[in-house]
């Protein structure tokens, strides 16, 4: 089956935040007084659903995402986390991620994140920068986070963060500090997105009504994530996605998943999954609004919004988005047999000379040239 | 039939906003044409809505039956014309089709250009004009002030304007009796030949083609045999009437009346506006002056986005083009964009009446390219011909001469912007032939070349005195000019459909501007593209779109793969609209918004 190129992974969604941060444009909701053992009950009963419809499977990854994963309680987490090793298969050494936000509070949790079975903390410290954290709305101070990132390195092996550059008023020189400081901390992954403006946010409203000032001109963005490359690199932690960085092996399993055009179960409000099930590979997705979802739940037995097949010239062209962003690029074979319509040797060999796309046997990828113009190469490959 | 003495015939000018529909609609109801239930709000602004959208440039006409004070019936008929240079000749025909005008004016906005504009070809016509002063229920009202201006501006005495408000009703009663007790009846010899006007002509899906007259001498009845004088075209008369303002059948149409005909003509390219309907029997011995033959004067090329939109494309023309007689088209095919047409149109309004029919109508994407005006070519070897595509252009050493269209032109503009329109009409290569003064408003005469008139003369003069210059030209002769053919080069590649023939003298200010102006519209690729003009082989201008360094998403998870793939599927629909040239594309609208000059 193709999926197992991939594997299996489950991702969960815990919708909730203490504040909205003006950049994410992610499923969240601020509310007071969440019901956690409501919610414990409704997520198992989701895993159960989902997993009578793929029995037998192994799962290879958990991952806890958000909203902030890091306010549920960890008798909520140690139940997910059971009911998954119930209705599926836990692998032995699957790897089990959760988002944290780096105060003292959640901090706090992180040991009983680990006795429940998380095995890998990644943190939205997103700037060792005080007047940076402002801006991007976050709650937290650099050393708060940094306080809290050395609580997630003494109770776990793995431990990653996320960095956002090209914000409003980076200088090269500044993100150059910012970084390095970043990798001398570093344990064995960082991600390091660049902002973007995404509609449904506070900056988007901002920045339609030209009140966000002073963000990069796209040169400045694309010298910052060449120097993103640099760095990294030079560090020992290669860019092995196009936002993401790793001692080599220390990857995100899970997220390698969806790269890899594996399956997933996607638990929770406003999660997507993707499952091959008896009629082929099938979208899924549940109710966004946190409250609606858990009503469905409750009282219908079910929190999906979307049930759709993915068609065989969708499922070639999902593989090929998500698998260029890795560093080990696309198989055009597991392309054509998934459905693809025929990616001409003109184009790849235009690309290829053009420096911006490498090719080996039937494997292609994008250059460290390419890689900051994937969505353009996407384009003409996918014509 | 009615009586002449007892009919009226006018036109409404107005400048837009200032009341023309409102006041419209008024007579048309408190004249009962139609009842309070059957009115809808504004009849004719309906109209002007079709217009706007392109979808018909046509006079209309309503009939009202109006009884005065002095107890006497009249049929009062009002001709709504289009008013757009480019139709100058058609609205010249409407007006003379009438023998008065209601000059409606703001009166707390007064006198704008476009009311001057029309007021000047009422007056051509000798139309009795009758000032109305609309909108003076308003605080800002200033009906003294406007009627100062109307007398000094126009020159037309405003001492007996009425006062209105269309939006009240205030005053229409008024107005009707000016319209029949100020305006001229329209004069005619019953018992003379046929002798009527074909003042518009339009399709109808259900009755053919119907053509609006205006009959002048003699008596138009259902079955006759008529003869177009200038087509020399016989029909049978099927139906006749008036519109009221819906269409209603009538017996005969005798002198001073307007009213319509059809009999069974198949095509609109079958009539000619402002030809003279006669007897076939018994003719009238002169034909009515003033017939011009529809020309076109300005070419582009037109070509579908998706070359297998060609066959429904040609199916579209030709349906266009039987509704038109004003418009030309044949096949042309260009290196750069495949099979298309070559269509010729009265101006740049009327190209993008046609432009906008097209892919609203018949839901074609089209790539239009630069209009050019018609050249004429003397070769060495003592041939001529017209040039009417710079892509046809033969190679400079078998041309001897090379002349162009020139105009003259009319413009009257407010003094304060006076200097700016000299200065436009300099930088066309204008020659001034005449400036003289009506009050604080100049009237300039200038000779100008077609070519630099075009495209976005009337554009440009309309932003550079705000909208208040009234411009109108005719073609006045061919002149020898030193003209050259520029080229232009995507990515080292010719581009035919965007080379343009230009004035020695200003190639390289043109061939700047084009390169500048590309460099904008085609979005940037994931390599340099040069843009270079030419002449012959010699470069005059070049720009570098600088190559793409950025273009990814930054997050993508699992929750992104569907929402990715719609992403680039709407991504894959926008490069559709583009062309490809060599390996750049090209979106449609570059290839008319490269030749606009900004200054």
């Amino acid at each position: 089956m193709d999926w197992q190129q991939g594997g299996f992974g489950v991702y969960v969604h815990w919708p909730f935040c203490l504040a909205k941060c003006p950049y994410c444009d992610f499923n969240s909701h601020v509310r007071a007084g969440v019901d956690q053992a409501a919610w414990r009950r409704a997520l198992t009963a989701e895993i159960a659903r989902v997993a009578a419809e793929t029995p037998d499977r192994q799962v290879d990854t958990v991952f806890f995402g958000g909203g902030t994963p890091s306010l549920m309680e960890p008798e909520t987490v140690a139940a997910v986390i059971e009911a998954i090793g119930t209705h599926w298969r836990l692998a032995s050494g699957a790897e089990i991620s959760l988002e944290a936000n780096p105060t003292s509070v959640e901090a706090g949790r992180f040991r009983g994140y680990r006795d429940a079975g998380v095995n890998r903390i990644s943190m939205g410290i997103q700037s060792l920068d005080d007047r940076a954290l402002k801006a991007l709305g976050r709650m937290h101070s650099a050393a708060e986070a940094r306080a809290a990132f050395d609580v997630a390195r003494g109770l776990f092996d793995r431990v990653s963060f996320d960095l956002i550059h090209a914000r409003q008023g980076q200088e090269l020189d500044a993100w150059r500090a910012e970084l390095s400081e970043a990798l001398s901390m570093a344990v064995d992954h960082l991600s390091l997105y660049q902002l973007t403006i995404e509609p449904g946010t506070r900056f988007h409203d901002l920045f339609e009504r030209g009140r966000l000032k002073g963000l990069p001109e796209p040169d400045l963005a694309a010298d910052m994530y060449e120097l993103t490359q640099e760095l990294c690199e030079a560090a020992g932690y290669p860019g092995y996605e196009i936002s993401n960085h790793a001692r080599p092996g220390a990857e995100s399993r899970h997220n390698r998943i969806y790269w890899r055009y594996g399956d997933y179960a996607g638990i929770g409000p406003g999660a997507h999954g993707r499952l091959t099930l008896q009629d082929g590979r099938t979208a899924t997705e549940t109710l966004r609004e946190p409250m609606s979802w858990l009503s469905a739940v409750t009282e219908q037995g079910s929190g999906e919004s979307l049930r759709e097949s993915v068609s065989a010239a969708d499922q070639a062209t999902e593989y090929m988005l998500m698998s260029l962003r890795l560093a080990e690029g696309s198989d055009l074979a597991r392309y054509a047999a998934l459905g693809g319509t025929a990616v001409s040797p003109d184009t790849v060999a235009g690309l290829e000379e053009a420096g911006l796309l490498w090719q080996r046997g039937s494997r292609i990828g994008a250059t460290r040239t390419g890689r900051p113009l994937l969505n353009a190469i996407l384009r003409e490959l996918l014509a | 039939m009615t009586e002449l003495s007892k009919i009226r015939n006018f036109s409404i000018v107005a400048h837009i906003d200032h009341g023309k529909s409102t006041l419209a609609d008024r007579l048309i109801q408190s004249t009962g044409a139609l009842t309070d239930r059957e009115m809808k709000a504004q009849v004719l602004d309906s109209m002007d809505l079709e217009r706007e959208r392109g979808i018909t440039i046509k006079a209309q006409t309503v009939r009202l039956e109006y009884t005065a004070k002095d107890g006497e019936h009249y049929v009062l008929n009002l001709i709504d014309t289009p008013g757009h240079v480019d139709f100058a000749y058609e609205v010249s025909r409407s007006m003379q089709a009438v023998e008065g005008s209601l000059l409606v004016v703001d009166a707390s906005q007064g006198v704008e250009a476009q009311t001057l504009a029309n007021v000047y070809q009422a007056i051509d016509a000798d139309h009795e004009i009758v000032p109305v002063l609309n909108k003076v229920d308003l605080p800002a009202a200033e009906p003294d002030r406007v009627r100062e201006q109307i007398e000094d501006v126009i020159g037309i005495d405003a001492s007996q304007a009425v006062l209105i408000s269309a939006k009240t009703g205030l005053g229409i009663p008024d107005v009707l009796e000016a319209i029949v007790t100020r305006l001229p009846a329209p004069k005619g010899d019953r018992d003379a030949p046929l002798k009527a006007m074909l003042v518009d002509s339009w399709y109808d899906a259900y009755l053919g083609v119907v053509v609006l007259v205006r009959i002048i001498d003699g008596v138009l009845k259902k079955n006759d045999k008529v003869r177009m004088m200038q087509t020399k075209a016989t029909y049978q008369v099927d139906r006749i009437g008036v519109f009221c303002p819906a269409m209603l059948t009538v017996e005969e149409l005798g002198p001073g009346e307007l009213g319509f005909l059809t009999a069974s003509i198949k095509q609109v390219r079958d009539t000619r506006v402002g030809d003279t309907v006669t007897h076939e029997r018994r003719q009238t011995d002169k034909a009515l002056p003033g017939f011009k033959p529809a020309q076109p004067v300005v070419f582009c090329g037109l070509f579908p986005v998706d070359t297998n939109d060609f066959d429904d494309m040609r199916d579209a023309i030709e349906k266009l083009a039987l509704n038109d007689a004003s418009f030309t088209y044949e096949m042309e095919t260009s290196a750069a964009l495949g099979f298309g047409f070559r269509c010729g149109f009265l101006g740049l309004l009327h190209l993008e009446v046609i432009r906008d029919r097209l892919e609203r109508e018949y839901d074609i994407d089209l790539i239009t390219t630069a209009p050019s005006v018609v050249y004429h070519l003397h070769l060495t070897d003592g041939t001529h011909s017209e040039l009417h595509n710079p892509a046809d252009m033969p190679d400079v050493m078998q041309i001897d001469r090379i002349e162009e269209p020139w105009i003259k032109a009319t413009i009257m503009v407010p003094d304060e912007f006076l200097g700016d329109v000299l200065k436009l009409c300099q930088e066309r290569r204008g020659v001034q032939l005449d400036l003289t003064y009506a009050g604080s408003r100049a009237m300039v005469v200038y000779e100008l070349p077609l070519n630099e008139v075009v495209f976005d003369f009337y554009d440009r003069l309309k932003s550079v005195t705000k909208g208040y210059a009234s411009f109108d030209y005719a073609i006045s002769g061919y002149k020898q000019e030193q003209l050259v053919k520029m080229s232009i080069l995507v990515n080292d590649e010719p581009v035919d459909a965007l080379s343009i023939i230009v004035h020695r003298s200003k190639a390289e200010m043109r061939g700047r501007s084009m390169c500048e102006k590309l460099k904008e519209l085609i979005p940037q690729h994931m390599f340099k593209v040069p843009i270079q003009a030419a002449i012959g082989g010699r470069v005059i201008a070049r720009e570098t779109i600088s190559a793409l360094r950025k273009d990814v998403t930054a997050k993508c998870y699992g929750g992104d793969a569907t929402r990715k793939r719609k992403l680039l599927d709407k991504q894959k629909a926008g490069k559709k609209k583009m062309r490809q040239f060599g390996k750049v594309d090209i979106p449609q609208e570059a290839f008319i918004n490269a030749l606009k000059m900004d200054g």
